[in-house]
């Protein structure tokens, strides 16, 4: 008996375009996200990655979905910020620091003036003619450290310090599968 | 069905199913002896109800209500795991949050804390609210125990606790509006200057991480604490302290 050739042409999936960034962040939740270990070779038959720390990739592009950590600490967080959301159908705050500003938010009952004068100006064993930093290449830090969702619409949470491996995967699959990522117990953690 | 004093149709329903209770009980007293899980934060089973948190709003007969405040009667119809009432839950979750400072991966409390099971429960994936960021000192005056106050949901269960068990009126909740906050009776306002000792109630009862005991941490590591191991709904799991 022959195989008959499909009627139609089949269909390829388009792979989803993935890009991910740490902005006020310490990369703790990429390394997380790269403990899901082998199941990123199932992952890379989903997804290609657009701009990212795995691809060095300077610009986003059009993508499906953005991965953010960190949260808003200077002026160059908030327009990479705003270019992601501009470029990505679902933005995703991913970790602590992007949800509600985390370590670099215990800043943000000090004045920032006098923390600057206190590491470049005043410190003990600085060297002589030290001073705060102005090259016009430095973003401007900004005042208090904001979480993400209070400068652009953010689509989900994926909370922990960082997020379990585990959670990544659930989270992403779940995504790819057009479900609301739900995490439950065990995979829902804030620290 | 009934074990206790109650007489047989001494029952309510929740959500549906039968729920006997003892006279005089509350709804969430019935509730939780029957193994239900109303969540809840200000209510403690050791202590006179406060009605403050409103975590525990149920609909009686479709009104509103604290379950930890009504009492039980026969026939009454309780809803309370509702899309409704867990949407609202979750929004009174996200203002607690916002209010104060709760940087949980710094927290001593992480894992056994009330407020953040209860937020993992009602699924608080993240805060909805702008940050207040909070400026509220800690309290490192007493050489057993610190105070701090980022972390103080006003559940009073300190203020209760020193005032009906401990006898010493250690805690009290002052100002209000958004400026309510928790303070130390003593000259100096200063834990310090009171005769709290780490054996009083009041120093173990806070659902959150504010009355903590020093030199203390990582004793149970993160990821087997309470609420790592089992949810807060469950029986037995549902006091933090
Ligand atoms: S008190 Fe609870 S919710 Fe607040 S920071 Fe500590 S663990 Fe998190
Ligand atoms: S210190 Fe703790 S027990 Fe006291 S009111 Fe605040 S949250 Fe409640």
């Amino acid at each position: 008996m022959t195989t008959l050739a499909p009627l139609y042409p089949t269909h390829q999936p388009r792979k989803l375009k993935v890009a991910t960034v740490s902005l006020a962040g310490c990369f703790g939740c990429h390394m997380s996200f790269l403990d899901i270990d082998e199941r990123i070779l199932e992952l890379i038959e989903h997804v290609e990655f657009d701009r990212s720390p795995l691809t060095d990739i300077k610009h986003v592009g059009h993508c499906d979905i953005g991965l953010i950590e960190g949260g808003l600490c200077n002026s160059e967080n908030v327009e990479v910020l705003r270019d992601f959301r501009k470029h990505c159908k679902t933005l995703v705050a991913v970790g602590a620091c992007a949800i509600n500003g985390g370590l670099p938010a215990q800043r943000n009952h000090l004045d920032l003036g006098e923390i600057l004068q206190d590491v470049y100006g005043s410190r003990t064993g600085m060297s002589a003619g030290s001073a705060i930093p102005n090259d016009p290449e430095l973003p401007l830090p900004l005042n208090k450290v904001h979480p993400i969702h209070e400068v652009v619409h953010v689509d989900y949470f994926l909370p922990g310090c960082p997020p379990p491996a585990d959670a990544f995967w659930r989270f992403l699959t779940d995504l790819m599968a057009g479900r609301t990522p739900h995490l439950g117990h065990g995979l829902m953690h804030y620290d | 069905m009934s074990t206790s004093t109650a007489t047989p149709d001494a029952s309510f329903t929740l959500d549906g199913e039968d729920v006997p209770f003892r006279p005089g009980e509350t709804i969430l007293q019935a509730a939780q002896r029957a193994g239900h899980y109303v969540p809840h934060l200000c209510w403690h089973p050791e202590f006179h109800p406060h009605g403050s948190c409103r975590v525990c709003t149920v609909k009686v007969n479709g009104r509103a209500g604290a379950a930890c405040t009504v009492q039980a009667a026969a026939g009454l119809a309780v809803e309370s795991s509702t899309d409704e009432l867990n949407a609202h839950r979750k929004t009174l979750l996200q203002m607690l949050f916002v209010e104060g400072n709760h940087f949980c991966p710094s927290c001593e409390k992480s894992g056994n804390c009330l407020l953040q099971a209860t937020a993992y429960e009602a699924g608080m994936e993240g805060p909805h609210f702008e940050e207040f960021y909070p400026d509220r000192p800690v309290d490192a005056s007493h050489p057993d125990i610190l105070l701090d106050f980022d972390r103080c949901i006003l559940c009073e269960l300190c203020v209760r606790a020193s005032a009906d068990v401990d006898g010493r009126n250690i805690f009290a909740i002052a100002g209000h509006g958004i400026d309510t906050h928790l303070v130390v009776n003593s000259p100096s306002g200063k834990l310090g200057d009171t005769d709290m000792t780490l054996a009083d109630r009041a120093a173990s009862i806070c659902p959150v991480g504010v009355i903590l005991p020093k030199r203390r941490g990582f004793a149970v590591p993160i990821g087997e604490r309470r609420y790592d191991v089992k949810t807060v709904a469950e029986p037995g799991n549902q006091e933090a302290s």
